[in-house]
């Protein structure tokens, strides 16, 4: 059996139906939870592809495919905003940005949802302006930089959140790794508005960042210059060139479902992939 | 007993009434499955790296065909560790293809993600005796005590079947090849991964030409990939491949030397009213085949086969649904990678059948003349000795009879992704999992598919009274 998302009901469940325009909003909202719950599946999909054994190719195109399509429409639809408030925001708690996954593991009913993936209604392109915590990401797009540029802000923003997370878990990594020559790059990132964007661009596909706005982020761009941006490499994720994950999976599980009622779906592959690794790593020792 | 099962039927004619005839238990999930040119031989390749080769029987009884025993068993590939990418490589049988070369011996291309190889398989009846030099054990004679020179003979022995390989195609992919296919000509055969196809010479194994390249200038825009490659049976310049974005591309290989350039491209508009997220994976292309008369193509995606006629580009003539009441669980599938399956479609004999391999152990037929179909069943809690197999439905909302299966308790983790279907007569060999299936025809078993009458009653389904020996 197999589980299926449901729509997320409204935490304020008190509140009366009686508008319709809030109903719409509660549709709107619901499917922009499984719109984002599809889009952390398939980069965790695609974080998991490391393995043994190289990667599928076929399904990883497939699946990098499905994220630019989410992507554009999040752009287009202006929703892309929510993802920098969902790791940017410092007063977010964890559990909001539990939301996604939750809604994966529920159980399925039998409701309208597949065809609200369907109704993709294109709102034309709006420019948006976000701003976010300085602290952990500085995020300031200025009105007459496209949505694309945006989208690509964030999606540096989203590396940096996995970064904090590298940090605190940097050691319990570290004994799973391959020899000395990924130490140098767990704790790196790219922050250079010149580099990160291609990195981002890797990921996310039709995001092309044609150039960086100075200033907010020359700041971030100091802290994070040593940041090596190669696993994000999409060349390198789609064909498996890197020889042991990094702490991409690691972490962006743990910011995506902390360890508290999270599904078997987050934390096993975590154990498994670690063992796994293990394994291999003691067969290449001792040369069996 | 043969009059007992004609009661079974209301119409002689019945559409398909199938025999089981063996299961076979490897060890290892098979992986491939394919008859030779005449029928004679089934090849089956498993993910342990093996091929087991089944020989038929001559037949003994008119209405059971002889049944299929294992005939060779080989370790095609072993698995490999590439250390500079620190990634192992597969052992798994990807394809087999038989090379329709007359000769006492068989030859058969058989490849893994990486390597292609030629296996030679011979038969040896005879053994040479009456050395001069060496005794029969091979020990070398005193020279001494031998007084008269002998001529050798030939010596019935127990049949032995050797099999050795001839060719190694190696290095020639830098991506998981997932198709290999035999040219008309007899001399060139060709292999595709996910960004190429190369050309090869059968007996040239330090060289291939590649035809087809999508590797883009920079591996961020990819955004397709081969899934399937096949040469057209007749025109030996012509081959088509299926991509991931749903589209079969003819190349005629007289056009240019690298055929980047399509003669053909055969797409659908998608549905608009079935847009969603999943539309792309949904299309994608697992299964691409001529049909023998090479008029037609069959195209195997996720939900349907669709039949194309090489004449006609934008849309297929027919379509099939194989399983549309998983179009609304397509999340939870991609959440399962289900979606992600490849499964496999088949011709029959003469171009009127179209098999293709579904979940639960179901397997589908259709008749494109009578537009009928059926769903069987390939499992061993069904293919008893002389057990009456009944056709399975698969209900959505409420079950409409005591045998419909809801889509609920389908189990995703049987899939039947590899079915072939024999070149001339009406037998299909069907693997689920570690288990190969075979079925007859029963009342046709030699002969091709007239148009089939609609009959009231379900066809039915038996097994052979003799348990197979292997």
């Amino acid at each position: 059996m197999f589980s299926k998302g449901t729509k997320r009901k409204f935490s304020d469940g008190d509140e009366e139906i009686s508008d319709e325009s809030l109903v719409g909003a509660r549709v709107a909202s619901s499917y922009n939870l499984q719109r984002q719950s599809l889009l952390d599946m398939s980069l965790i999909k695609l974080q998991l592809c490391h393995m043994l054994v190289e990667p599928n190719l076929c399904r990883s195109v497939l699946i990098a495919n499905t994220v630019r399509q989410i992507q554009e429409e999040m752009t287009h639809d202006g929703s892309w905003h929510m993802v920098t408030e969902a790791f940017c925001g410092p007063g977010q708690s964890p559990s909001e940005r539990l939301v996604a996954t939750e809604v994966l593991c529920r159980s399925r009913e039998q409701d309208a949802e597949p065809k609200l993936f369907s109704v993709i209604s294109y709102e034309g392109c709006r420019e948006e302006e976000v701003v976010a915590d300085e602290t952990l990401c500085s995020v300031s797009v200025s009105d007459t930089v496209s949505n694309v540029c945006l989208a690509g802000r964030v999606g540096q923003c989203w590396e940096k959140s996995e970064l904090s997370g590298v940090e605190r878990d940097e050691e319990a990594l570290e004994d799973s790794r391959l020899g000395s020559g990924e130490d140098e790059e767990i704790d790196t990132e790219d922050g250079a508005s010149t580099e990160s964007p291609k990195t981002t661009g890797q990921v996310f596909g039709t995001f092309e960042i044609k150039n960086g706005s100075p200033g907010p982020d020359s700041a971030l761009e100091e802290l994070f210059s040593d940041v090596d941006t190669s696993y994000y490499d999409l060349d390198t994720m789609l064909t498996g060139m890197q020889s042991a994950p990094k702490m991409g999976p690691y972490d962006l599980l743990d910011s995506l479902a902390p360890s508290h009622g999270s599904p078997s779906i987050v934390s096993t592959p975590t154990c498994r992939s670690d063992l796994n690794e293990l394994d291999h790593i003691m067969e290449i020792i001792v040369g069996s | 007993s043969e009059h007992a099962c004609a009661g079974f039927y209301q119409n002689k004619k019945t559409f398909f009434s199938f025999f089981f005839i063996l299961v076979c238990d490897p060890a290892d999930v098979i992986s491939t499955v394919e008859f030779n040119q005449t029928g004679e031989f089934l090849a089956t390749g498993d993910k342990g790296g093996r091929v087991v080769i089944f020989q038929r029987e001559p037949q003994s009884h008119r209405h059971f065909i002889g049944e299929y025993n294992v005939y060779s068993t080989f370790q095609s590939h072993e698995p490999e560790f590439d250390y500079l990418k620190s990634l192992e490589i597969e052992e798994r049988i990807n394809k087999i293809r038989w090379l329709p070369l007359h000769n006492p011996a068989h030859f058969l291309l058989a490849t893994n993600d990486k390597t292609i190889k030629l296996w030679k398989v011979s038969e040896r009846d005879k053994r040479a005796e009456g050395y001069n030099l060496r005794d029969e054990e091979g020990r070398l004679k005193d020279l001494s005590t031998v007084t008269t020179l002998q001529v050798p003979v030939l010596r019935p022995m127990d049949l032995l079947v050797e099999a050795s390989p001839r060719r190694v195609f190696a290095n020639a992919h830098a991506y998981h090849i997932n198709s290999i296919s035999v040219n008309s000509d007899c001399e060139t055969y060709l292999s595709a991964d996910d960004l190429r196809i190369n050309l090869w010479n059968l007996n040239i194994t330090d060289r291939s030409f590649n035809i087809v390249d999508l590797k883009p200038e920079n591996m961020e825009d990819l955004s397709e990939v081969i899934t399937v490659a096949e040469f057209h049976p007749h025109h030996c310049h012509l081959l088509a491949f299926s991509s991931s974005t749903g589209t079969t591309r003819l190349c005629d290989m007289r056009a240019s030397a690298l055929c980047d350039q399509h003669a053909k491209l055969f797409e659908e508009a998608a549905d608009p009213s079935h847009r969603s997220f999943f539309s792309e994976i949904v299309s994608s292309v697992s299964d691409v085949k001529f049909s023998h008369s090479g008029r037609y193509l069959l195209t195997r995606d996720y939900l349907t086969v669709k039949v194309w006629d090489l004449n006609m580009e934008n849309k297929p003539v027919e379509t099939y649904q194989v399983h549309d009441y998983l179009r609304t669980k397509l999340c939870s599938l991609y959440e399962s990678d289900c979606i992600f399956d490849k499964f496999e479609c088949a011709w029959n004999g003469t171009d009127s059948v179209i098999m293709t391999g579904a979940y639960n152990n179901y397997f589908r037929m259709f008749d494109r003349a009578s537009l009928r179909d059926v769903t069987l069943e390939a499992s061993r809690e069904v293919c008893k000795r002389r057990a009456v197999l009944q056709p399975r439905r698969v209900c959505v909302g409420k079950k409409q009879k005591e045998t419909d299966v809801s889509v609920d308790s389908l189990d995703f983790r049987k899939k039947i992704l590899h079915t072939a279907w024999h070149p001339k007569e009406n037998i299909i060999a069907i693997a689920a999992s570690n288990n190969l299936y075979i079925f007859q025809d029963r009342l046709t078993p030699n002969g091709h598919h007239n148009t089939p009458e609609i009959q009231s009653a379900p066809p039915k389904w038996q097994t052979q009274p003799n348990p197979p020996t292997y």
